[in-house]
């Protein structure tokens, strides 16, 4: 305790107790700092050690070419259109659907047991391994459906994959728009889909964005599902339809480090550049987005 | 400030207090129940013996009330006894709230709220509200005031109706430059004149205020309560307050309301506010005004 006696000099330099606690809170501010640095240095060695394996194969011609036997003639074309045709669709799928089911959900199902098991059914979807979607994929979409090993039987069981944990992240960020908007709204005589459209929706759509991205990263990286729906093949050939065979592109890398050769690792590491690129790209033009409306 | 007398009340009340049913008759052996009272003015709200309950709990019983048409009516009384919950039951806002139950009746012009024909947007659209806590929508001060008319399907001139609520709840010479900012951007006595104003904007009748000015400083609620005075004339505005000073200030009709040791909310005495805090009828009501509990 403070004890000042008449004339005495007051330090406040830290002592004792005051001293030992400060100790403790700045060794933990260094501890997380590390922490929260492993995440980093472990990506930025990822980076730098697979742009010094395929820097050298980057080229126009390793976009501009199908695969092939030969390393140095092998390239992505196939595997990047693939890729595209199944995102597009994918996200086409994922976006409205995902955010109907969460608006239905938070805004307008009742609230009672089955609406919880629903919930609680997401939840789980949620981590279940991909290759099981694939399974399903399999049986449902290219045999019962027989639509083959094809770019919609891929898409639809992609979308499947990340349907769950779109759902979630668009539940949380409608649950982050406070009652009060709400309120204010239908207390003026506006209905529930007038509130949800013009105050939810504009609320949520920042946190909707950042769930969207993280579904497109995983979607666009999904190579065990994918094999099993068959997509694991040689195409030579530009898609033109839906239901073209078809391949992506973390299968084409995947096929490349399967090859015995060691030129072809060369390729894989150029097409992982390749893909983090387009990733990357992705999510720096969704943060613009996702800024724009919040700031609004 | 109101002057509370300490004098007895005159007349005996009447043992039955809370009773549904009210006698307002003229003969002197019978006398009107301290809660019975009954303005004089058109009704623009009578609240006929509601029952009100959250799952299994009740909150309110058996209140009867008219709210007179074109006047200022305060609901007063201790934290819990109802008052909030019986203003919400007035615009259908505790629909929103899972599992309640309401018996009784609310009649307006004739039509009772909880007909099961009647839509609740109809009644919002008729009878608005003023939170508590201000809770503008994070949009422009002109979106704010407009959204309420356009989501009801008016197609006139925004600009007029803006300016012209805006002025109705004295907030126009304030922000009229700056249409376009953020009604968050305000202080909290503008954001709760701002909610008035879109309040305004969808022409309802009657106003319902909870505690409108529980959450800003003595200016802007002084602002306000002269506010509520200029609106009285076009509108019936109905209030729950904490603060008894304010309502002896700015209601002309006050309604005491307590919950019993079983839980609900009673209606204990309603009248003319002078005389509700001159001269109580109610023991319990003039307890609760010199401030011996509440």
């Amino acid at each position: 305790m403070a004890n000042a006696t008449m004339g005495a000099e007051i330090r406040l330099e830290a002592t004792g107790q005051v001293a030992r606690r400060q100790r403790a809170s700045r060794w933990s501010r260094w501890i997380l700092f590390g922490f929260a640095m492993i995440g980093v240095v472990a990506l930025f060695l990822l980076t730098v050690i697979t742009i010094m394996e395929g820097g050298s194969r980057l080229s126009w011609d390793l976009i501009q070419n199908y695969p092939s036997r030969f390393a140095e003639r092998a390239g992505l074309r196939s595997s990047l259109i693939g890729s595209a045709w199944v995102m597009s669709i994918t996200m086409g799928l994922v976006v409205p659907i995902a955010i109907g089911t969460a608006i239905w959900i938070e805004e307008f199902a009742p609230r009672n047991r089955l609406i919880d098991l629903i919930k609680l059914n997401l939840a789980n979807l949620a981590g279940v391994p991909s290759i099981i979607y694939g399974v399903l994929g399999l049986a449902v979409f290219v045999r019962f459906m027989s639509l083959g090993p094809s770019i919609i039987a891929g898409a639809l069981t992609l979308f499947l994959m990340i349907l769950p944990m779109t759902v979630i992240a668009s539940q949380e960020a409608i649950r982050q728009v406070p009652a009060s908007v709400r309120q204010g709204s239908l207390a003026l005589g506006a209905t529930k889909l007038q509130t949800v459209w013009h105050h939810v929706l504009p609320g949520a759509l920042p946190g909707m964005i950042t769930g969207v991205i993280l579904a497109v990263a995983r979607a666009a990286g999904e190579t065990a599902a994918l094999i099993m729906i068959g997509a694991f093949t040689f195409i030579s050939f530009d898609n033109s339809s839906i239901f073209d065979q078809f391949t992506t592109m973390p299968i084409q890398i995947y096929n490349w480090t399967t090859r015995p050769q060691q030129d072809f690792r060369a390729n894989a590491a150029a097409g992982i550049i390749v893909l983090m690129a387009i990733v990357l790209t992705f999510n720096l033009a969704a943060a613009v987005l996702r800024e724009r409306f919040r700031r609004n | 400030m109101a002057d509370i007398r300490t004098r007895a009340p005159e007349v005996a009340a009447d043992p039955s207090e809370g009773s549904s049913t009210p006698s307002p008759t003229t003969s002197s052996a019978t006398v009107v129940p301290a809660n019975a009272y009954q303005p004089p003015e058109d009704a623009a709200l009578t609240v006929r013996g509601l029952d009100f309950f959250y799952g299994k709990k009740q909150a309110l019983k058996g209140i009867d009330i008219k709210f007179p048409r074109q006047k200022i009516t305060a609901l007063i009384g201790p934290s819990g006894c109802g008052k909030s919950t019986l203003l919400r039951c007035l615009n259908r806002m505790n629909d929103l709230i899972d599992d309640t139950h309401v018996d009784g009746v609310i009649d307006y012009h004739g039509v009772n709220l909880y007909d099961s024909k009647v839509d609740p947007v109809e009644v919002r659209r008729r009878i608005g509200m003023v939170f508590q806590k201000p809770n503008p929508f994070p949009k422009s001060i002109y979106d704010n005031v407009l959204f309420g008319a356009k989501v009801n399907g008016f197609k006139g001139d925004g600009d007029e109706l803006v300016e012209r609520s805006l002025r109705q709840a004295a907030l126009w010479d304030e922000v009229k430059d700056d249409l376009k900012k953020s009604g968050l951007a305000l202080s909290g006595g503008q954001q709760q004149r701002l909610c008035i104003a879109r309040a305004l904007a969808v022409e309802p009748e009657i106003i319902l205020m909870d505690e409108p000015c529980s959450a800003l400083d003595p200016i802007a609620t002084l602002k306000i309560e002269e506010l509520m005075r200029e609106l009285k004339e076009q509108y019936t505005i109905i209030i729950v307050t904490h603060n008894m000073q304010q309502a002896a200030r700015v209601s002309d009709y006050t309604a005491f309301m307590l919950a019993g040791e079983a839980g609900y909310g009673e209606l204990v005495e309603y009248g003319p506010t002078d005389e509700m805090f001159t001269n109580p009828r109610e023991k319990r009501t003039e307890d609760y005004i010199t401030g011996r509990f509440g």
